[in-house]
């Protein structure tokens, strides 16, 4: 099967790890995700100013795109895409009185009105393989493996774009359960990582990750698992900062769910890109005999 | 804190426009909060995101100039879904930096960001980053 695929800015420059353990994960199951011949930038973040039309213009053109393909749905991996796309396809799809202001504004494009159906790549995973499906093709299963599924902010929030439970999510639990891993509750898995302040207030962003970090380590986890670059960042790049203010504090690798979908599905740990990881996680996965 | 609280204030022009851009109803806020209890940045805040909301309504705009909390909002959304009377908080946090930064007025100042800190940072921080906090 094909899938209509955007991948955002983040993924073609500091998130590859993302990229290339989704699309080949992705293939092993099944599924081909085709790269959209022409994107831009999302935008990163929806506008929340009832007055600003200008900002949803740059998401709704992929969904253009993305409709003048044939396609009726499209797949994101970048979390704060997802959000925006999902979002100002939302907008479109329920105010009549912007949908004309912005179809008017972009007359050089087709009418769009939120026919394009915005997914994350864990919402094909659950509801067009499922967890069972997955088992099934799992050639090395994590055992052992103690990990905290984190879900940030933009895959849960608002309850409209939200692709499960907005407190209670289990979606990352259930993918990581299926691939063996033994999976470790704890507290702050969607408290914020500190987003965007991490450019004008990156300290306070410190103060973040050492909550959220602090309490999955002290439940036992030996790595994070996330699925959004900004969260990938924010947590992994500043754990050194971490441990010179804490001594108590131990670096923990943050890896990507595809990551450690690859690796179970046994595609090898070349596609992974773990070298591109803020902390190694290939001590820990030798350690747990997962690579040689 | 001795505050004035009159009908000019209660129903000047700083209330509406924040009224106008967020689309939220100020009165509807009864301040149980929630908002506060549960933002992940409220401890770098001088003034908790409920009390932001109080003073809009009060139509207090000096005292949240002089306040940088709605700077330190990362629109987390988290007060947005918890909200027991449906008012969307990160709405009129956006509006309210929206009032300062269409004076074309910056929080964060793109040349002051050292060259190798732009390098390392992931291309989604630094976009949201400029359109939340720049003008």
């Amino acid at each position: 099967m094909d899938l209509s695929y955007y991948p955002g800015c983040t993924l073609k420059t500091k998130s590859k790890n993302l990229e290339d353990s989704a699309i080949a994960s992705m293939t092993a199951l099944g599924i081909n995700l085709v790269e959209l011949p022409r994107w831009n930038c999302c935008g990163t973040v929806y506008s929340l100013a009832d007055d600003d039309l200008v900002h949803h213009l740059a998401p709704l053109r992929n969904l253009i795109r993305v409709k003048e393909e044939g396609n009726s749905s499209v797949v994101t991996l970048c979390s704060f895409c997802y959000n925006t796309l999902k979002r100002a396809n939302l907008l479109i799809k329920n105010d009549q009185e912007k949908r004309n202001t912005i179809n008017s504004f972009m007359e050089e494009e087709i009418d769009y009105k939120g026919e394009v159906e915005v997914v994350h790549l864990l919402q094909v995973l659950r509801d067009e393989i499922g967890w069972e499906g997955i088992s099934e093709k799992v050639v090395v299963p994590l055992q052992g493996l103690k990990v905290a599924p984190y879900y940030g902010c933009t895959l849960l929030r608002p309850q409209e774009a939200a692709i499960d439970q907005v407190e209670r999510p289990t979606i990352l639990q259930r993918l990581l359960q299926s691939l063996g891993a033994e999976v470790v509750d704890f507290p702050f898995a969607t408290e914020c990582c500190g987003s965007f302040q991490i450019v004008g207030n990156p300290e306070f962003v410190l103060d973040c990750a050492w909550n959220i970090l602090s309490s999955a380590l002290r439940r036992g986890a030996e790595a994070l698992v996330v699925s959004c670059p900004m969260c990938d960042f924010n947590l992994g790049q500043r754990q050194r900062e971490l441990r010179n203010r804490y001594s108590e504090f131990r670096e923990m690798p943050i890896l990507y769910f595809t990551q450690l979908l690859a690796l179970s599905l046994g595609l090898g740990a070349e596609v992974c890109r773990f070298e591109l990881n803020y902390i190694d996680p290939r001590p820990l996965l030798k350690d747990k005999k997962l690579i040689p | 804190m001795r505050i004035e609280i009159s009908a000019k204030r209660l129903h000047s022009d700083f209330v509406k426009k924040v009224e106008e851009i967020s689309g939220e109803t100020l009165p509807s806020c009864y301040q149980c909060g929630k908002c506060s209890a549960g933002c992940p940045m409220s401890f770098a805040m001088d003034l908790l995101p409920n009390q932001i909301i109080r003073l809009v309504q009060l139509g207090l705009e000096e005292d949240i100039a002089n306040s940088k909390t709605i700077w330190f909002c990362a629109s987390c959304l988290t007060c947005s879904v918890r909200c027991p009377r449906g008012v969307d908080l990160s709405r009129i946090m956006e509006a309210l930096r929206l009032i300062t930064m269409r004076k074309n007025i910056d929080y964060v100042k793109i040349s002051a960001i050292p060259g190798e800190i732009i390098a390392e940072l992931p291309q989604i921080a630094l976009v949201s980053s400029f359109r939340k906090l720049t003008a």
